[in-house]
């Protein structure tokens, strides 16, 4: 069992719909977010690119949060799923530092938060809310262990990258292209 | 309540400032409109032609969805835009248009269809009126003239023509939604439909089909009396095609003139900030001061509520129950919208506020009900459902009443104009004296110094509704002023710098807005999202947020055919210090 996201930046529109989601489901303070969209636009008019993707946190099979925490709070949790333990979180931002990403932020009440991939409605069946809500069905949330997996499926078939892989973090956030 | 108390001035900016040209020329081709939900097939279509229709960034739920669906079909997509849409960014060909000529692109791809032999040669002789008179209209209109005045080379109109024959039928030349730009829209838009006509895409799998709705019974009420006086008054021999009341005629028929005899006395404003959807601001204020009476009901203190007499407070829609949901589509469903929270304060629900007004006014007759429940609960019983039912599943689809989702080709099919036809000659166009077939008109280009206003939608945001909403302001909480590098070289702007904007007639706006320098619009035209610029001060999440587009839309090209009202001919500088006298944002 390994969990991972896929993201199809050929259908992303950039709503910012898995944003909001996201916020109201984990109850996300105000004026933070566990994921956000970034737009990159290459080229000169008329000869343009552009992407538009949904970011979060890699859950980084060489994580370097998880390396160098040093309570032991940035864990991993079955499938892979990078966590913070809260309680056992110090503030010390070791693991914001660390992250390539920039995935994490310090939670108003001392702790560091990120990404869980919504763990809480993974272990009841459900989708994660970003994937949930996605209008365009641009995300794709599954066990990439499991070779018949819609997610599997597509890294077979489709182009894909992953962000700043020269980091060797082995993220496991795909994004199509 | 209003037809109760004799009025026939029901009206929403959704026709004339909107979507109206595209109903006009649908129905005068087709003998049908467009409707709403569009009844375009973008699941099952293999092209689809955006032509300054921004999907994703117009957050239009099902059309964005079913772009999503075809995308992953493999559909290829075409846009037409001054501006690097997030729709350009996935299309195969993206034709950066010079703005206001879309005319002649769309006369030269029609050129190319017929002259070249791509047209669906079986279709439009079984079904369409009007072809050798289209054929002799456009056997000027070549790629090379339109490259001369739309910027787009031959060889890429020609391409993108044979793309769209090569999908057909199952090719969509997208009708758009907002387009009322240039005051020739309902001819640009039966330039649109004749496209989709000589592909016959009409009645088509992947093109546009025939929606089925369901009709939901009246409540028992006795019979409306008969209007006195209609907007139509106020325009004698004007607009003949117009099919729905227009939101700017409002405004018309209620500034007085010596010319007519009946000018409206009282309005009642319902969820509609009008200051922020209509042009020329100062023309509605014009019309709000002569007004007697102006009621408006919302849920929040937006520009017009500033201007009312009385204001109603209105609950949101996630506190209220309202009218049953029954939209044209492919299969007829109905949908209960029902309150998820309790109002908070003293807000009430539409019905009640309409309700309790019919008492007032000694209508009661037409208010047989004690709450809203009632009525709702009658109709879907009609139906064969309940209230009860609705409850538990929101969403109740009933079978087709034909098995018409498409048309059957084989057989003969008459359509609901003149001739029976679709008709490229537009004979009802004819009888009005209006234009048969869509003519190119040019189109006044910025002066220097001045770049092109263009407005549009970010996803996040519902016009001007939700820009005071606390997780939809922290994703946008300003518009930013898109301009080419080249633009800001020679200005020397720079990225995030505040700037103010002043209008071909010398209005300025007194708030300012931010720059963002992006290679995705062109060097003649600037662009900002609409529904920014609040000026209520209780809008405490946008008051003074970004720029209101509208303040500059004072240059208002109407359309001869049925009152749309044109806004994008306006043209804009930049000032790097506030002006002195705020003209344009008085309100």
């Amino acid at each position: 069992m390994r969990y991972a996201m896929a993201i199809d930046t050929k259908k992303c529109v950039g709503c910012s719909d898995c944003v909001v989601a996201c916020q109201l489901e984990n109850d996300v303070p105000e004026g933070y977010c566990r994921d956000w969209i970034v737009e990159i636009t290459t080229g000169t008019y008329p000869d343009l690119q552009t992407e538009i993707r949904s970011e979060r946190c890699n859950h980084c099979a060489n994580a370097p949060c998880v390396r160098c925490c040093p309570t032991g709070a940035s864990h991993f949790e079955d499938g892979g799923i990078v966590l913070v333990q809260p309680n056992e979180c110090i503030g010390c931002k070791a693991c914001i530092a660390a992250c390539p990403y920039d995935a994490r932020y310090v939670h108003p009440d001392g702790y560091v938060d990120k990404c869980t991939f919504c763990l809480h409605r993974v272990k009841k069946g459900q989708q994660p809310a970003c994937v949930a809500v996605c209008p365009t069905k641009c995300l794709y949330f599954g066990d990439i262990d499991d070779p018949r997996s819609k997610i599997s499926l597509l890294l077979k078939k489709r182009k894909w990258k992953t962000l700043i892989p020269e980091a060797g973090t082995d993220p496991k956030i795909y994004y199509l292209i | 309540m209003l037809k109760a108390f004799g009025s026939a001035n029901i009206t929403a900016p959704s026709y004339a400032q909107c979507r109206g040209p595209r109903e006009v020329a649908f129905i005068g081709t087709f003998g049908e409109g467009v409707l709403s939900p569009e009844r375009t097939d973008i699941r099952d279509t293999r092209c689809l032609v955006l032509i300054g229709s921004h999907l994703g960034e117009n957050m239009h739920n099902g059309q964005v969805q079913e772009m999503s669906d075809a995308i992953d079909k493999g559909a290829t997509i075409i846009t037409v835009d001054p501006r690097f849409s997030t729709a350009a960014g996935k299309s195969k060909y993206w034709l950066p248009i010079k703005p206001a000529t879309d005319m002649a692109l769309l006369l030269a791809w029609i050129h190319v269809l017929i002259y070249e032999n791509r047209y669906n040669r079986s279709f439009v002789e079984k079904h369409t009126y009007g072809f050798d008179e289209l054929k002799a209209h456009v056997a000027s209109y070549t790629p090379e003239w339109a490259y001369g005045i739309t910027t787009i080379k031959p060889d890429l109109i020609r391409k993108t023509a044979y793309e769209m024959a090569g999908a057909a039928p199952a090719t969509i030349v997208h009708p758009g939604r907002h387009v009322t730009w240039y005051g020739d829209d309902t001819q640009r838009l039966r330039a649109v439909a004749i496209l989709n006509a000589l592909l016959g895409s009409w009645g088509q799998r992947g093109g546009f089909y025939n929606p089925d709705k369901v009709h939901i019974p009246h409540f028992k009420s006795p019979k409306y009396p008969k209007p006195k006086h209609t907007w139509r008054e106020a325009f004698p021999g004007k607009y003949k095609l117009a099919d729905m009341a227009l939101a700017s005629g409002i405004c018309d028929a209620t500034i007085p003139s010596i010319e007519r005899d009946c000018s409206l006395k009282a309005w009642i404003v319902n969820g509609t900030n009008l200051l922020s959807t209509l042009p020329d601001k100062k023309k509605t204020i014009e019309a709000i001061q002569s007004l007697e009476l102006l009621v408006v009901i919302d849920t929040m203190p937006m520009e017009i509520t500033g201007y009312a007499d009385v204001v109603l407070p209105e609950c949101t829609y996630l506190e209220r129950y309202d009218m049953l949901r029954s939209s044209p589509h492919r299969e007829p469903s109905i949908a209960l919208r029902m309150p998820a929270a309790e109002p908070l304060y003293d807000s009430k629900p539409d019905w009640w506020i309409a309700k309790e007004l019919g008492i007032k006014l000694g209508l009661e007759k037409y208010f047989q009900y004690d709450n809203i429940e009632e009525v709702l609960d009658w109709q879907l019983k009609q139906l064969g459902s309940s209230l009860d039912e609705m409850k538990k599943i929101g969403v109740k689809k009933f079978p087709r009443e034909f098995d018409d989702l498409y048309m059957d080709l084989n057989e003969d099919f008459e359509f609901n104009t003149n001739t029976g036809k679709i008709e490229l000659y537009a004979t009802s166009f004819d009888d009005e004296g209006y234009d048969p077939l869509p003519v190119y008109k040019e189109h006044e280009q910025p002066p220097e110094g001045y770049y092109r206003l263009i407005y549009g939608r970010a996803p996040m945001h519902t016009f001007s509704r939700t820009t005071n909403n606390p997780n939809l302001s922290e994703l946008m909480d300003e518009n930013t002023l898109w301009v080419n590098p080249k633009v800001a070289k020679t200005w020397d702007l720079k990225n995030d710098q505040y700037i103010w904007l002043e209008n071909q007639d010398g209005v300025s706006s007194p708030n300012s807005i931010k720059v963002r320098i992006t290679e995705r619009i062109r060097w003649d035209s600037v662009y900002m999202v609409h529904g920014f610029g609040h000026t209520d001060r209780r809008l405490s999440r946008a008051f003074k947020r970004g720029v209101a587009d509208s303040d500059f839309i004072t240059r208002v090209h109407v359309d001869p055919v049925m009152g749309g009202t044109g806004m994008r001919g306006n043209f804009v500088t930049f000032l790097f210090n506030a002006p002195s006298v705020g003209k344009g944002g008085k309100a």
